[in-house]
C-alpha cells in the first residue's frame, strides 16, 4: 500500500448522516465544487463522474468503498492522465463528542497534482464545514 | 484556537511542522533524524501539535505516520482574511517569496 500523500482532518459541528449526505448529494456537490457536481449511486464498483457546468465529464473514478455514514472511498482520474495510476480519495467520518471528525486521505498523487489537490481540498472542506455549520445555525434560528 | 496558537508559539514545534511540510507522512524516527532534540522531546512536541489538530496521525500497518493538517491554519486564514483580498495577498506573498529567494535565508523569522 502506498503512503497517503495528503491528509486533512476537520471537526464539523453536524451529524454523521448530514455529513455523509453532503459528501454524496448532487445538489451539495454542485455547491461544494462550485464548477460542477459529482454523480454516482455510491455503490461499490459504480462510477463517479464529475460533471462540469457544460454537462461534460471532467474526470471520473470508481467507488472503492461505501459504508454509510462512516466510510467512502473512490478513485479520481483526469481524462488526459489515463496512463497514470488513478489517485484515490478516502473519507472517514467519526462521531467526536458533539462534532463529527472528518478525515480525508488522498494518495497516489504525483507532486504537482498534490500541490493542486491540497489547495483545492483545503478550500473545499473549509467551505463544506462552514456550510454545514451555518445551515445548522439557520435551522436553530428558524 | 488557543491550542493552535500555543502549539505554534514554539520554534521547535514550528520546525517539526516545517519538516512535515517538506516531507509529509513521517514516522517519529524519521522526524528525529533532522532535529537536534531527544526522542522524548519530539514525542512531547508532537503530542501538543496533535492536540491542536495541527498534525494528523495515520496508521499504516504498524507504522505511525505524522501528517501536517492544514485545517486549523485554513480556519485562521478564513477568520481574518477577506475572500476578496485573497488574490492580492497571493500576489504579494509570491512577490516577497520571489524577491527573497536570492537572499538564501533559511527561515522566515
Amino acid at each position: 500500500m502506498d503512503k497517503p500523500t495528503f491528509v486533512y482532518v476537520t471537526y464539523i459541528a453536524t451529524t454523521l448522516d448530514k455529513l455523509w449526505e453532503a459528501l454524496t448529494s448532487e445538489a451539495f456537490t454542485q455547491q461544494y465544487w462550485g464548477d460542477g457536481q459529482l454523480q454516482s449511486d455510491w455503490e461499490v464498483g459504480s462510477s463517479v463522474q464529475h460533471i462540469n457546468p457544460d454537462g461534460e465529464s471532467d474526470w471520473q473514478g470508481e467507488v472503492l468503498q461505501s459504508e454509510p455514514p462512516q466510510r467512502l472511498a473512490y478513485t479520481f482520474q483526469l481524462p488526459n492522465e489515463t496512463e497514470l495510476q488513478p489517485s484515490r480519495v478516502r473519507f472517514e467520518l467519526e462521531q467526536s463528542g458533539t462534532t463529527v471528525k472528518l478525515t480525508l486521505i488522498h494518495d497516489r498523487l504525483d507532486t504537482q497534482s498534490c500541490l493542486n489537490v491540497s489547495r483545492r481540498w483545503t478550500v473545499s472542506l473549509s467551505y463544506l464545514k462552514r456550510l454545514l455549520e451555518i445551515e445548522d445555525g439557520l435551522a436553530w434560528v428558524a | 484556537m488557543d491550542a493552535v496558537f500555543k502549539a505554534l508559539a514554539d520554534p521547535s514545534r514550528r520546525k517539526l511542522l516545517d519538516q512535515l511540510y517538506i516531507h509529509n507522512g513521517q514516522t517519529l524516527g524519521e522526524l528525529c533524524e533532522h532535529l537536534d532534540m531527544t526522542r522524548q522531546a519530539v514525542t512531547k512536541h508532537l503530542a501538543l501539535l496533535e492536540t491542536a489538530h495541527l498534525i494528523a496521525i495515520i496508521w499504516q500497518g504498524r507504522e505511525k505516520l505524522h501528517y501536517l493538517n492544514p485545517a486549523p491554519i485554513q480556519e485562521i486564514y478564513d477568520r481574518w482574511l477577506s475572500k476578496y483580498e485573497r488574490h492580492q495577498l497571493d500576489a504579494l506573498s509570491e512577490l516577497k517569496r520571489k524577491l527573497e529567494e536570492t537572499n538564501k535565508e533559511p527561515e522566515h523569522g
